[in-house]
């Protein structure tokens, strides 16, 4: 009998009654709750930025919001579409069904429409009085600078060369990240109130933040030493470094004489940039050397294709003994042994080339660091950092590649955007504590039934011929059209896109549906915890919680 | 099969496309599930076990035909787990104007009920009659028969959940062989129903030559209110056969309903078709095709025929020919055609 009539006797005719009477919640013994999961793009990048929710802004069309939201936690994204080596790509979801979203070509899409349209990022908070040094405009320093004033702090960059942009223009030729792309973004920056003093060599830390009242400082100098082995030669000349030989390309009116034959030594992305720069600059051959595999160069191997491409060799499993009197390199052939560490065979061959560049990596320049007290150098000749990016020194901290981490762009950045705010709570005398991360939305909590099939668009490159005479970009841009079918293409991993799936799916219209944007409520009077919503929530927002019962 | 093909062939929109709402289609394409609007034909509080299959698709369905007329509707009944869910006295969930007669009567009912608005000069007001598959292909076939002879004005829809669930799971002639019932056990030799019973309803609906049969499922939101809204705006005697999981039934988990329902017709076991005037006019083509394995495993009801011992094997492969039948029957494997929505 129902509830609402206890007094009434049996059989006899009630008014019809609505089933709503009946509280179906009470059977339940596990409920379903909405929860943002973490989308493994967002987890695996270096800067920290939300690409689900740029993406879901640019799916939407509104680019600005969707740049906007990029500038949230990286400054630079016309230079990140291009430099950055996407690791976000590779934990994508959407490569488990066809190819990863194609983030890198969307971000670079933004970034292009915000120098085009002239979007400016807002700097809301007020003024803080407090006053931030920044040493060295690489990216690091750049993104720390950026960070600092949108927190409302006066920020001054001391640099020591003639342009900003450290690794930006020195690391990462032309044909790959063009000028006016890195100066564009630069100049947004220093418009937003950012002072640059360029040709200012720092020496003295503590002096300079003292005279300047200075309440802390940032340190980013990069690493600018190359790194150099012995190898015999009679002419020292021939000799010359990766970073030199890029420093000079940006510098100087007159390009580095490398000649017709040039050999680089080492296997990362700086080898390779070399060739390739070598190659543009009219070499008949840019020969690699490489003392391991080809599978093991540190290099990505997208890059090492394209250099081949373009007519780049690789030699591998070969190292590089001397340059004997007649000029001719003297290489050896190593071999892997059994625990897959090349050693060398004793079998000679010899190379005829003008020139070797070293390719082999790069040291800090440590020593007006060391004279201030408490800093702390690590192994590897990098600078000691604590969780929050402070050295040993109270005030001063320290990111980018002089810090112990992988050297990328995107590091850098995303270490300025940490150092940046653990430095703003230190100014006010708090400790900056992370919000806790979300669980990750890895693709087994996704039901992929419900996308339909989308191969990525392939950005078009530029034809070989061209690359092999010109500093031209060799990847183009996205067009809007692509652009926005490769928004859409994303998953929207473990975070609600409103496709209504729960709403509709749910035998017991428990679920409501509250209007566009503002997403879905449970309604656990009705709802029986069946647990379909769940089960069919394309983009696993919603788990289901045991009942204490 | 070329018409349903030009209805896929839409515009590409990635992101859940196949979900129940899509934001970026225009108003008018969205779902009726999706809407805000929706006239919850069975609202909250309902008796159902949780994850329902019948009551998710009798919500779908007759939403979808209150859309289509305006809420010019009338809901007929027959007995069965839909009629007493949902209307315990005094209670009732229904949110149309509903009648409930016998367990073998509602088409006959239906056609009075059409006949009625036709004599009152009110022939804008619909009829829709349901019932489960014991109530349509066993008790009520001779009166279904009748409708769909007379080519009387109603929409005729079964909610197939392949047994007589409200009296506790007793076969029907739309249990497929293997499944163990209350009157099917898993024992002896031939566990479970046995092969070469049964019968296909919307194919004899076909051989009435009535304007419109459709199979449908819960797993198909789309394609079902699609099916729904084609008959409601064609007169005459229509059919819809839709396939609703039944979780205490088959002895499968709550949140798998709707999982089990795709499962069914990506193996090929429940074909979605459509046939006008007796012709099969479409098909939707198998999307991720699985052996007829991945939808059995998941339901107790086949679990027999993964012990050991018996000659499941044999049986199952039995039922992968009745799969590849369908496959090839309704023309099942064809390239896809790009999203429905
Ligand atoms: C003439 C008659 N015989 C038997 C019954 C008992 N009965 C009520 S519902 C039902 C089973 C209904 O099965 P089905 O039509 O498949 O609907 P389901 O409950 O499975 O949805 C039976 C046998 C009845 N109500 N009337
Ligand atoms: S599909 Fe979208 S949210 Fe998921 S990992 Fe890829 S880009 Fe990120
Ligand atoms: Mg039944």
């Amino acid at each position: 009998m129902s509830q609402q009539h206890p007094d009434v006797p049996f059989a006899i005719t009630l008014d019809v009654g609505s089933s709503l009477a009946n509280l179906t919640g009470s059977w339940r013994t596990e409920r379903p709750v909405y929860l943002d999961r973490l989308p493994p793009c967002n987890s695996a990048c270096p800067a920290g930025e939300n690409i689900q929710a740029w993406l879901a802004h640019a799916e939407d069309g509104d680019y600005e919001a969707a740049w906007h939201e990029v500038m949230r936690n990286n400054p630079l994204p016309a230079i990140m579409g291009r430099a950055c080596y996407h690791p976000c790509e590779g934990a994508c979801n959407r490569s488990a069904l066809d190819d990863a979203i194609n983030i890198h070509a969307v971000e670079r899409f933004l970034g292009d429409q915000a120098i085009e349209k002239g979007w400016v990022p807002a700097v809301e908070a007020a003024p803080s009085g407090k006053k931030v040094l920044v040493i060295g405009a690489g990216p690091s320093g750049l993104s720390a600078a950026y960070h600092l004033r949108r927190l409302g702090h006066a920020v001054t960059i001391r640099e020591a060369g003639p342009v900003p942009g450290g690794m930006m223009r020195f690391g990462i030729p032309a044909y790959r990240l063009p000028r006016e792309i890195v100066q564009a973004e630069i100049d947004r920056i220093l418009a937003m109130g950012v002072a640059l003093e360029l040709n200012h060599k720092v020496e003295d830390i503590q002096a300079e933040m003292k005279d300047g009242g200075f309440g802390a400082c940032f340190l980013a100098i990069g690493a600018h030493l190359a790194k150099r082995v012995n190898i015999p030669t009679p002419d020292a000349g021939k000799i010359l470094d990766a970073i030199g030989v890029l420093h000079e390309m940006e510098t100087s009116e007159n390009p580095p004489l490398l000649g017709r034959r040039v050999v680089v030594y080492g296997g990362g992305n700086t080898a390779i940039d070399v060739a390739r720069t070598a190659k543009r600059l009219g070499a008949e051959e840019a020969i690699i050397v490489y003392r391991r595999t080809r599978e093991m160069m540190p290099a990505h191997d997208f890059e090492v294709e394209e250099a081949l491409a373009e007519g780049v060799i690789l030699n591998w499993l070969t190292t590089i003994k001397e340059i004997d009197d007649s000029g001719s390199f003297v290489v050896e052939k190593m071999a892997l042994n059994d625990e897959g560490w090349p050693e060398p065979t004793g079998e000679f061959d010899t190379i005829e080339a003008d020139s070797l560049v070293l390719a082999l990596g790069q040291n800090v320049d440590t020593g007006f660091i060391a004279k201030v007290p408490g800093v702390e150098i690590a192994k590897d000749g990098v600078i000691q950092v604590g969780p929050d990016m402070m050295t040993g020194f109270e005030g001063l901290f320290a990111g980018g590649d002089m810090v112990p981490s992988e050297r990328t762009v995107t590091v850098a950045v995303g270490h300025g955007k940490k150092a940046a705010r653990h430095i703003d709570d230190w100014l006010r005398g708090e400790r900056y504590e992370h919000p806790p991360r979300h669980e990750l939305a890895g693709v087994d909590k996704l039901n992929t039934w419900y996308y339909a099939d989308a191969p990525k668009t392939v950005q078009p490159e530029l034809d070989v011929v061209r690359r092999q005479t010109s500093f031209d970009e060799v990847h183009r841009g996205l067009d809007e059209t692509n652009a926005l079918y490769e928004a859409r293409r994303c998953l929207s991993c473990g975070n609600c896109f409103e496709c209504d799936n729960c709403y509709g799916v749910c035998p017991d219209n428990a679920v409501i549906k509250l209007g566009p944007g503002k997403r879905f409520e449970f309604n656990y009077d009705y709802c029986k915890g069946c647990g379909i919503c769940a089960a069919e929530c394309p983009c696993g927002a919603i788990e289901m919680v045991p009942e204490n019962i | 099969m070329s018409d349903m093909t030009a209805e896929q062939k839409v515009k590409f929109y990635q992101k859940g496309t196949f979900t129940v709402g899509n934001r970026l289609v225009d108003q008018a394409r969205r779902s009726v599930q999706g809407s805000m609007e929706r006239s919850n034909a069975i609202t909250s509080g309902h008796r159902a076990c949780q994850g329902c299959g019948e009551a998710l698709g009798a919500r779908y369905a007759l939403d979808a035909a209150m859309r289509a007329t305006e809420g010019q509707l009338i809901a007929v009944n027959a007995t069965g787990c839909l009629e007493v869910f949902t209307t315990p006295y005094p209670e009732t969930s229904w949110q149309v104007p509903w009648i409930h007669s016998l367990f073998g009567n509602a088409a006959a009912v239906a056609s009075g009920v059409a006949a009625a608005m036709r004599v009152k000069g009110r022939e804008q007001v619909r009829v829709v009659a349901q019932g489960g598959d014991g109530g349509t292909t066993d008790i009520g076939f001779g009166c279904l028969s009748g409708m769909f002879e007379r080519n009387d004005d109603v929409l005729y829809i079964c909610y197939d959940n392949e047994a007589y669930m409200n009296t506790g799971v007793q076969r029907s002639s739309a249990t497929p062989p293997t499944a163990r019932t209350a009157t099917t056990p898993a024992v002896g030799p031939e566990p479970g129903n046995v092969f070469g019973t049964g019968k296909n309803l919307p194919l004899i609906a076909m051989a009435h030559n009535i304007p419109y049969v459709a199979t449908a499922s819960v797993s198909d939101l789309h394609d079902l209110e699609r099916k729904v809204e084609k008959a409601m705006a064609i007169r005459g005697a229509r059919y819809i056969h839709i396939f609703v999981p039944c979780p205490l039934g088959w002895g499968s988990a709550s949140h798998d309903t709707i999982r089990i329902a795709r499962l069914a017709s990506e193996c090929g076991l429940f074909p979605l078709f459509e046939a006008e005037h007796g012709e099969i006019t479409g098909s939707l083509p198998i999307r991720r095709k699985v052996p007829v394995e991945e939808y059995l495993r998941p339901q107790k009801r086949f679990a027999h025929l993964f012990k050991d011992g018996g000659d499941g094997v044999a049986r199952i492969a039995r039922l992968q020919r009745m799969a590849d039948a369908n496959i090839a029957r309704f023309g099942l494997q064809r390239e896809a055609e790009e999203t429905p929505l």
